[in-house]
């Protein structure tokens, strides 16, 4: 365990190094993450010059949604993102033998090996806008709220980890997986949306086979105090378990059929 | 055989390589049109009238389903990426010494990638389409459908030129991928992918109808919806055309330019 610790600070000082490397391309890519941001509150702003409400929400309170959601992708880029989309180049190159002798735990390695660190100041932005949302709302939270927020996050991070990586292990088998693992951004688009506004055979599949109607709404329910039953935050851990679960033996299964390439 | 059917054929042969990540774009899009969806019509059971800004549910749901359709058929996705490459890696050198023009060789391979991707994606939308069947508006007639399809083929014309000018910023920059996607978010937004731009405050209409944007993409559309009808239409007709021969004048005019200090790295 020490010794993961004392790699992972290495890890964060190569990334750091790395990213001062590039300065504008490093600011750059702050913007362009911003953007995308400003766009989705856009969005919503003008579907609210229409209409009060959404199923029950109003404007502030999906606004304090998307932030969180935003908040969620962006801690799941700095940490993982890269990582689950190079997967498929370590198959592809075999340089995953290189990291398979490492005496240190192969899936943490793959997993952690590149930080994203731009993505943190568009997590920051993001709880700026949340706290902004917040008081446009009157609302203060408490600190065990907050407490259950980030926890919640937390869930909401690791199963978006899961599945990602998960997809990406499919290059163990085809070599053309990146393009499987960008489909996934598709999701996160669906867990900006407030739940109720879904129905049907689509909220059963985005609840329990995909969780992404749980990942954002739930963490700003709990903050909120608008849970419709603790229930929800059960359900949330008990997926993000399940999906942590799978991930892992969907590597170890992958691990097994590899193959190296040419070296 | 002209030259430019060979290219064309090259890119059709070279752009089926990637039918199955075609495939997965194409089922996985999906998946945020049908959440758009739900939400509209969450919006319009939460709502006392029938309409939201002049659009019934019906055709609120129609105007994204047909901004699939033309997404599928004028979209630029990888032709910007791969320009940029091939100035960065000196490829483009082989273009100065052959008889053939580099905008007419892109444009080229621009035709056959979105024929094949179109092709792929018809049967997964299609389906979509049919399963939303009683939200789906038709043209009022086949003139306005004569006239959406001549305003779709200025879009693409339009998003290929524009696309193309941009990536022959590596000419004088070496990373451009921040801007493409910088550029890409703003089409999307005043484009009109995300919502119909009539849903703005008239002041931004007013301000977005100067710029190239919404006949990227909202202008076809609304003709499809008769939103656009008459005199209106013919009138953004022509713009649409202005905007084309601006930018493909402007292309023109980089690519000069841009020859002047390209340095052949690595070619």
């Amino acid at each position: 365990m020490k010794r993961h610790l004392s790699v992972y600070a290495m890890l964060w000082r190569n990334s750091l190094v790395r990213e001062m490397t590039f300065k504008t391309n490093f600011i750059l890519w702050i913007v362009v993450e911003l953007c995308w941001f400003a766009l989705q509150l856009t969005f919503i702003s003008v579907i609210y010059l229409h209409t009060e409400s959404i199923a029950g929400w109003s404007k502030w309170q999906v606004v304090m949604l998307i932030g969180a959601a935003h908040f969620i992708q962006e801690i799941f880029q700095a940490l993982f993102l890269i990582n689950c989309t190079n997967l498929s180049e370590l198959v592809r190159t075999g340089k995953l033998d290189f990291l398979l002798l490492l005496p240190v735990n192969t899936r943490f390695l793959v997993s952690v090996r590149q930080v994203d660190l731009g993505s943190f100041v568009n997590a920051a932005i993001a709880l700026g806008v949340m706290v902004y949302a917040a008081r446009q709302l009157g609302f203060v939270p408490s600190a065990l709220q907050i407490a259950a927020f980030l926890l919640l996050c937390a869930a909401g991070i690791a199963i978006h980890y899961s599945l990602m990586f998960l997809l990406a292990t499919i290059s163990f088998w085809t070599v053309r997986a990146q393009g499987i693992v960008w489909a996934y951004y598709n999701l996160f688009n669906v867990s900006r949306l407030p739940d109720s506004a879904f129905r049907g055979w689509f909220k059963v599949v985005f609840t329990f086979a995909l969780p992404m109607l749980l990942v954002s709404n739930v963490p700003v329910r709990a903050l909120t105090d608008r849970l419709e039953s603790p229930f929800d935050i059960l359900l949330l851990f008990s997926l993000t378990l399940l999906c942590l679960g799978l991930s892992e033996l969907g590597w170890r299964f992958s691990v097994r059929h590899y193959t190296s390439a040419s070296s | 055989m002209n030259k430019y059917a060979y290219v064309i054929g090259i890119g059709l042969q070279n752009t089926l390589v990637y039918r199955v990540n075609f495939l997965f774009r194409a089922c996985f899009g999906l998946i945020p049109l049908m959440a758009t969806i739900f939400l509209w019509r969450a919006i319009f059971e939460g709502k006392t009238g029938d309409t939201v800004a002049a659009y019934s549910l019906a055709e609120m749901i129609s105007y994204y389903l047909v901004v699939t359709i033309v997404d599928a058929l004028t979209a630029v996705t990888d032709d910007d990426w791969q320009i940029a490459a091939d100035i960065r890696d000196g490829q483009i050198s082989q273009f100065l010494l052959k008889p053939i023009d580099y905008l007419r060789y892109r444009f080229c391979l621009f035709l056959s990638g979105r024929f094949i991707y179109t092709s792929i994606a018809f049967v997964p939308v299609t389906l979509f389409i049919l399963f939303q069947a009683e939200y789906f508006v038709l043209p009022a007639d086949a003139a306005t459908l004569g006239l959406f399809l001549i305003s779709v083929a200025l879009t693409a014309l339009l998003q290929f030129l524009i696309s193309y000018t941009m990536a022959l910023l590596a000419f004088w920059i070496l990373e451009i991928s921040t801007f493409i996607f910088i550029l890409f978010a703003l089409e999307h937004l005043a484009g009109g992918h995300l919502f119909p731009l009539d849903l703005l405050p008239p002041a931004f209409g007013q301000v977005l109808a100067f710029t190239p944007f919404p006949y990227q993409m909202y202008f076809p559309v609304s003709i499809y919806l008769g939103k656009t009808a008459g005199p209106e239409l013919w009138q953004g007709l022509i713009i649409q055309l202005f905007w084309v021969t601006a930018a493909y004048l402007l292309a023109r005019w980089v690519w000069r330019r841009g020859i002047r200090r390209y340095a052949a790295v690595g070619g």
